[in-house]
């Protein structure tokens, strides 16, 4: 593959009639990390559930290719199998399913769409070992249901949990730090690092400098009224870290 | 995908096959002479015939019962025919002289009657329309002292049980259908385990209606002696047709001191088509009496069947420091309606209940769960805890809980817990981020809400039953 990992271009959706992305463009290459920043109501989060293919959203124009493929032509579980991971801002509870069932029907569907054989249950309880670790876990999680009782920061882990599980091309993290303390978001973030290889990307969607300062992007982008308003590199997160977000919606108008 | 969970395509029953077997009929009609023949047919006892009689007198006083949450036409009860049999000999000793077709019938609704091929450890008494055509591993039973055979045998082999515990806890006039099935009952399965003797079998009856027009009326009672154990299933299926057929069964059984009764039903009686049209009404009553001290009754139940379901399996816990426990998924959709629920009698010092209702709503299908939990006054210390869940799935369904609650003794504790959820899109979508199918996602997360009822079922039973329910709701939720 030697495009991008993600193309999007020209791209427009709206939900309930009310249009909130409104021509976003944007790529993303192999062994990037890209953060999305904005104010409230700027479309970030919309980009994610566009991207991952949630119903409430239409799209209305533009096109997006994810590794070679039209990434809107295919259903959320298809862009899930080829490898386009969301972390929930609101990850759902799933009552009576433990997570160490449903994860293994998720990286067993996944590894079936790759052509690789399902992992038994003796076999991948061997290989979430590590990765449980990784999240600062340790086994008594996977025995809970799904989400159930979980509190704000240990749904954030587990999504965390599910991606070092699927191992997936290109995360989409939404708001994964918000609501995070401190320790917790050091553990998420230096799980999202040590994530990153060359083959694969994180798209970074946060309110807040601080999980930047753990996770170096190579790029970061100001969404706002549904548009990136400007890029740049490393420094812009911390100019708006400073200055806040109204100089560029003034920028933008003009 | 909102139109996909609205979509109705619900797979066409599996078990919906008609047997074509020469039977056995009395026309259509009831009356003191149709329970007269229906008695001499089975080589009854006088008393036996007696019983039926002042049943069917009491019968013709009461009043079809509309309280619950359910619609339906009239039933016309002179419609039916009261008892169809295959036409074989009327005993058989082995399997051998069990007509093939027979066989054949169980076989594919997967109850392989003969021994070699069964589940390990499960004897069957399986009942063809009105009669019990086989049970089967009777010998190694009897070793144990374990009577397992059709309730008609048991009347003619066994008379002084059948006598003393008959009706003993579902009287012959207790209800509307429970009088009816008194009068006509045809066949059922009776079993017996004696003092201190822990059934080495699961039990399990398979109940078949084939023919069109009759009613299947079984009557099933079960004793444990003290000290002893049994766990029994029952499973149920009848063919596709236009008609309404009706099923109106009654179960009784007995703990005495230390006992244990567990008692799993997966009911998949035809529940119509789409439209409504035909499927079972089963209307039953299933009353379990725990009559020693520390005995223990459990009812676990997974109906997934008829078009109309109602049914109250309860527990009367006379027996000091004695346990009900009832599990329980009902599952409607398309348009059948269930109204279902429990008992639980509270007469004994320091006894206990447990009530797990789960409801599970999709198409237009409406589910009522209906319990009382009575503390009388001697029951000094009585425990109560229920809990009862709805699932909804799509907006065209409907869920409705009525727990009623008599406390007479001020000792009793009492815990109630009730909530309604819905099958949610994001719910469903998560599960498809994560790459699992619409299906897949469905099929998860109503597993997952009914895991507390299957966990109590014996473990063959638990895998089916998460079939039939992926069966049932298939085509539900795209």
């Amino acid at each position: 593959m030697t495009g991008p990992l993600l193309q999007v271009r020209g791209l427009h959706a709206e939900v309930e009639g009310r249009e909130i992305l409104r021509g976003i463009d944007l790529e993303v290459r192999a062994g990037e990390v890209h953060a999305i920043m904005g104010p409230n109501g700027s479309g970030k989060s919309t980009l994610a559930q566009v991207l991952a293919g949630h119903p409430a959203y239409a799209v209305t124009a533009g096109s997006v290719r994810f590794r070679d493929q039209d990434l809107l032509a295919l259903k959320p579980e298809e862009r899930a199998r080829a490898g386009l991971f969301l972390a929930f801002q609101y990850p759902v509870a799933i009552r009576g399913i433990t997570n160490a069932y449903f994860l293994r029907a998720a990286l067993n569907a996944v590894r079936q769409a790759r052509g690789e054989e399902p992992l038994g249950p003796v076999e991948f309880m061997d290989a979430l070992a590590d990765k449980v670790k990784l999240i600062g876990w340790d086994d008594s999680y996977l025995q809970r249901s799904v989400n159930e009782g979980f509190s704000g920061g240990e749904k954030k882990r587990n999504e965390i949990l599910q991606l070092a599980v699927l191992e997936p091309a290109l995360a989409v993290l939404d708001e994964t730090d918000s609501g995070l303390d401190i320790d917790a978001l050091k553990t998420v973030a230096g799980a999202v690092v040590e994530l990153r290889r060359p083959d694969n990307a994180t798209l970074l969607i946060t309110h807040y400098h601080r999980i930047l300062a753990h996770v170096a992007p190579d790029w970061v982008h100001v969404l706002a009224a549904g548009r990136i308003v400007k890029s740049g590199r490393r420094e812009l997160a911390l100019e708006l870290e400073e200055r806040g977000y109204d100089w560029l919606r003034e920028e933008a108008a003009v | 995908m909102t139109q996909g969970i609205e979509a109705q395509v619900l797979r066409p029953y599996k078990y919906g096959f008609v047997t074509d077997i020469e039977s056995d009929a009395v026309p259509p009609g009831l009356s003191e002479d149709v329970i007269r023949l229906i008695s001499q047919k089975k080589g009854e006892p006088a008393w036996m015939l007696e019983w039926r009689l002042r049943a069917f007198r009491q019968w013709l006083a009461m009043k079809e019962p509309h309280w619950s949450n359910v619609t339906y036409g009239p039933v016309d009860y002179q419609a039916i025919s009261y008892y169809s049999a295959p036409k074989q000999k009327a005993t058989v000793e082995s399997l051998d002289q069990v007509d093939p077709k027979l066989l054949e019938t169980f076989e594919k609704l997967g109850i392989p009657l003969a021994e070699q091929q069964r589940l390990a450890g499960v004897a069957v008494d399986a009942v063809f329309d009105s009669v019990s055509v086989a049970t089967t591993f009777r010998e190694t039973l009897a070793k144990q002292g374990v009577i397992f055979c059709s309730i008609s045998e048991a009347i003619r082999t066994y008379p002084e049980l059948v006598r003393t515990y008959l009706g003993s806890v579902v009287p012959h006039n207790d209800n509307f259908f429970a009088a009816l099935n008194s009068a006509v009952f045809t066949d059922g399965s009776f079993a017996y385990i004696p003092k201190g003797v822990r059934c080495p079998l699961e039990l399990s009856t398979y109940f078949r209606i084939n023919a069109s027009s009759t009613g299947q009326f079984e009557r099933t009672l079960i004793v444990a002696d003290a000290g002893s154990y049994v766990s029994y299933l029952e499973g149920c299926s009848a063919p596709m047709r236009d008609e309404n057929q009706l099923h109106a069964a009654v179960v009784e059984l007995v703990a005495l001191d230390d006992a244990q009764i567990k008692y799993s039903t997966i009911q998949n009686w035809y529940p119509g088509d789409e439209a409504g049209r035909g499927g079972i009404y089963n209307f039953v009553t299933k009353r379990g009496k725990c009559l020693g001290r520390n005995s223990k009754i459990s009812w676990t139940q997974v109906e997934t069947g008829s078009a109309i379901t109602w049914k109250y399996p309860g527990c009367i816990l006379q027996g000091d420091h004695s346990v009900g426990e009832f599990y329980s998924v009902a599952v409607t959709n398309n348009r059948q309606q269930a109204d279902t629920g429990t008992k639980m009698i509270h007469l004994g010092r320091n006894t206990r209940s447990t009530i797990v209702s789960k409801g599970i709503s999709a198409g237009r299908g409406q589910n009522t769960y209906r319990g009382l939990v009575k503390i009388l006054k001697g029951a000094s210390h009585a425990r109560n805890y229920s809990q009862c869940d709805s699932m909804l799935i799509g907006d065209q369904c409907g869920a409705h809980t009525f727990p009623y609650i008599d406390v007479r003794n001020s000792t009793a504790i009492m815990e109630h817990e009730a909530s309604t959820s819905k099958i949610g899109e994001d719910q469903i979508f998560y599960c498809k981020q994560r790459g699992l199918s619409a299906e897949d996602a469905v099929s998860m997360i109503v597993n997952g809400f009914c895991r507390e009822v299957f966990k109590e079922l014996p473990m063959e039973f638990a895998v089916e039953a998460q079939r039939l329910l992926g069966i049932s709701l298939e085509g539900s939720v795209g």
